[in-house]
């Protein structure tokens, strides 16, 4: 019997088409426009000027506060406008526009492909390279990495998670890094568990992912101190506060953090990004994007610059399907999609999945018919029907008694919901709302 | 027979008369005494229970208007001046004159002005668009058309331009009491000085971006360009965040922004047509 959380989830079809394609170096595009802010936190501070010359991996915007990661530069090339674009909320957002010329590395990257086992940094200075190199969570949330490195005071960690569980449908970036970069993931966890302290790791791997299991696996060679576990095949089980419960048994109390349970969580990617900042010096200005869709001639993993328009991405998957109905930046259960195709990818895009118009159709919804599948898919034991009735009704006050802020927005009510009803539209107003009105009364 | 009727008349006479009689004692111990005139006031008031006051409906607007010392900020929006009178008289009390408002639209973002640039296809309601992300178009201030406001009307004074696809004020039923402002996630219904004739000035459009972002956006949106600001000679428009606003507290009415809006952001309503050309031709000429 394989381990799993044992509340909720769903299993949706998992369509990981592009599982046996290798990483391939997407060509260097004309030019890259790089959003300055790509992760959770304070607005970051532009450090260039219009006109000035930039090489790949160089300071262009830094941090503007300790929840907040620096920027860097993905390509050699020439600043040749700040300005704003749409960006994938449909709000405006300023970004770096690079023009493209060369690819010139800023000078103390190791670009020799030789892995680099040995540790030689005191855990100080592993924070520290983190947070030069602006390393976000990669799996989508991006919350800066640096932060999730140091333990707060009071707090006792004695545990790291390697998420490699990547229970999104379609995707397949983090299975196919820790395939080919199965020696760096491994070393960037060890290098987390000194930077933390500790001396014991997982990584949660879903059973969908054999070769990568085995490999990791031999890789690891009877050493003790990292144990891969392979878990049951179920959505949500990404969620950090869903996999500390199957891999430990542990409950992450309600608006608690997973330190209260003295675990740390990081994905596989962000090892990967923690192996290359402190052991190669590489600021994150690159990542594996997995293009793909049933509909898409060619669909891969990309090694992609950050900055790089999605619709390049596309045409080195064989180009736009003429019946493409939607593009989701993520994965298509908490992705969102995009409002147009020059949209740049930056530090959270771990996919980018094409729907034809048939599969991404919404059927109009019907009433409420309590037969209560929301309920039992809940992995976070709410009540989402309900959440929804609360929110359409304005009853915020209800609403956040019924722990809508628990709502992790996994968007399991809305897929298994028989009559179609938008439940997660809903519940992430409310849940909004509620926030805005508890900030509000904090302030007060 | 008459026997076991005789026997139930009586128990069941007894029972009655010792319930009646604790109740009595009961509800005069618990007596609850409400002021008469709470009723009264009711029975005056509307009946709308649109919460246009700020209470949750009339009967509780009638116990705030029978607790106040004056009627300083208690105003019916429904009822307006009559309604307030008469209220003012059962109580005794002073009448505060408050001007009459009618609610407003500030957008003009039609299809044809503000081309749509994505397709939603999520829950068609303002409230959740809004939330998700910046709307069909590249205006994200502008109305998202989803029709909220006219959801929250009680009044059926909003109804949708299929053409525009804008909400529309049908300035004879809206009693201005601020639900469709409050159900505007986006606040482009603002509640305005009710004028003669119904005739109005503003700023048709809330948009905060630099003029050229703006003005790619939609064809008609305020570009924050100050020549309204310098042309009116009654320091009734204030521009904040490239964006013009009138005071329509201040504005007399003039029309003279209304010519100078570069973009016809500026619109006036329900004023007869003028005799422009002439006029406004010779007007430049007089400051030369």
């Amino acid at each position: 019997m394989l381990k799993t959380f044992p509340r909720g989830g769903v299993h949706p079809p998992e369509n990981k088409l592009t599982a046996g394609c290798p990483i391939e170096v997407l060509p260097l595009p004309q030019s890259v426009t790089i959003p300055i802010t790509q992760h959770l936190g304070a607005t970051p501070v532009i450090t260039v000027n219009k006109g000035d010359k930039v090489l790949a991996g160089q300071l262009i915007a830094r941090a503007g506060g300790y929840i907040s990661a620096n920027v860097h530069s993905s390509v050699s090339g020439t600043i040749s406008k700040i300005d704003v674009i749409t960006d994938i909320s449909g709000y405006k957002q300023t970004c770096i526009f690079i023009d493209v010329s060369g690819d010139e590395w800023v000078g103390d990257i190791d670009r020799n492909p030789d892995i680099i086992k040995e540790i030689r940094h005191t855990p100080e200075e592993i924070i520290q390279k983190c947070l030069d190199a602006g390393i976000v969570g990669m799996g989508g949330a991006t919350f800066p990495a640096h932060v999730k490195l140091k333990i707060p005071a009071g707090k006792k960690c004695n545990l790291l998670i390697i998420n490699g569980v990547e229970c999104e449908p379609y995707l397949t970036s983090d299975h196919r890094l820790m395939l080919e970069k199965g020696e760096e993931v491994i070393t960037g966890a060890r290098i987390m568990m000194k930077a933390l302290g500790v001396t014991r790791a997982i990584i949660g791997i879903e059973n969908n992912k054999p070769d990568a299991i085995e490999h990791l696996g031999s890789l690891l060679n009877g050493q003790e101190d990292i144990i891969i576990q392979p878990l049951k095949v179920k959505y949500p089980q990404g969620g950090e506060k869903q996999l500390i419960k199957a891999l430990t048994g542990r409950e992450v109390p309600p608006g608690g953090l997973p330190i209260d349970v003295g675990v740390i969580v990081h994905n596989a990617g962000t090892a990967f990004a923690v192996y290359e900042a402190v052991q190669k010096n590489k600021p994150l200005f690159e990542r594996v994007v997995t293009v793909t869709g049933n509909s898409l001639k060619k669909p891969g993993n990309f090694l992609v610059r950050i900055g790089t328009p999605v619709v390049k991405l596309i045409e080195a998957a064989g180009g736009l399907p003429e019946n493409t109905g939607k593009i989701i930046s993520g994965g298509p259960m908490m992705g969102k999609a995009l409002s147009n195709t020059q949209i740049p990818v930056v530090k959270g895009t771990s996919g980018i999945v094409v729907f034809s118009e048939k599969e991404s159709a919404r059927i109009p919804y019907g009433p409420c018919i309590r037969c209560s599948k929301c309920v039992s898919v809940c992995p976070m034991g709410l009540e989402p029907y309900l959440l929804m009735a609360l929110s359409e009704k304005e009853l915020y006050e209800r609403i956040r008694n019924e722990r809508v802020t628990d709502c992790m927005e996994c968007g399991s009510c809305s897929f298994v919901c028989p009559a179609h009803r938008p439940l997660l539209d809903y519940i992430r107003l409310g849940k909004s709302t509620v926030i805005k009105m508890m900030r509000e009364k904090s302030m007060k | 027979m008459s026997h076991t009727i005789l026997i139930t008349v009586v128990v069941l006479g007894s029972v009655g008369l010792t319930a009646s009689i604790i109740l009595y004692f009961v509800s005069q111990k618990f007596k609850v005494y409400e002021d008469p005139r709470i009723d009264i006031i009711q029975e005056a008031l509307p009946g709308a229970n649109c919460g246009g006051c700020g209470f949750t409906g009339c009967r509780n607007f009638a116990e705030a208007l029978v607790k106040a010392e004056n009627l300083d900020g208690l105003y019916c929006p429904v009822g307006g001046a009559t309604v307030m009178a008469n209220v003012a008289n059962i109580l005794g009390k002073e009448v505060v004159a408050a001007e009459p408002l009618v609610a407003v639209v500030r957008c003009q973002g039609s299809p044809e002005y503000r081309p749509r640039t994505s397709v939603y296809d999520g829950a068609k309601d303002c409230r959740i668009a809004h939330n998700l992300y910046g709307g069909e178009t590249d205006c994200h201030y502008g109305c998202l058309g989803f029709g909220d406001c006219v959801r929250a009307c009680k009044f059926d004074a909003i109804y949708m331009d299929e053409k525009t696809q804008l909400p529309v004020i049908i300035d004879d039923k809206c009693v201005a009491c601020g639900a469709c402002v409050k159900a505007c996630p986006r606040n482009i219904i603002e509640l305005r000085k009710k004028a003669k004739k119904d005739r109005k000035i503003f700023v048709s459009c809330v948009n905060c971006d630099k003029g050229g972002t703006a003005r790619k956006a939609c064809k008609v949106a305020c570009i924050g360009c100050n020549k309204c600001f310098n042309v009116c000679e009654f320091g009734a428009i204030t521009i904040k965040n490239n964006l013009a606003y009138i005071d329509s507290f201040k504005c007399t009415f003039c029309r003279k922004c209304v010519t100078e809006c570069p973009t016809n952001a500026i619109i006036e309503l329900n004023f007869p047509p003028r005799k422009i050309k002439a006029e406004a031709a010779q007007e430049p000429s007089k400051e030369q």
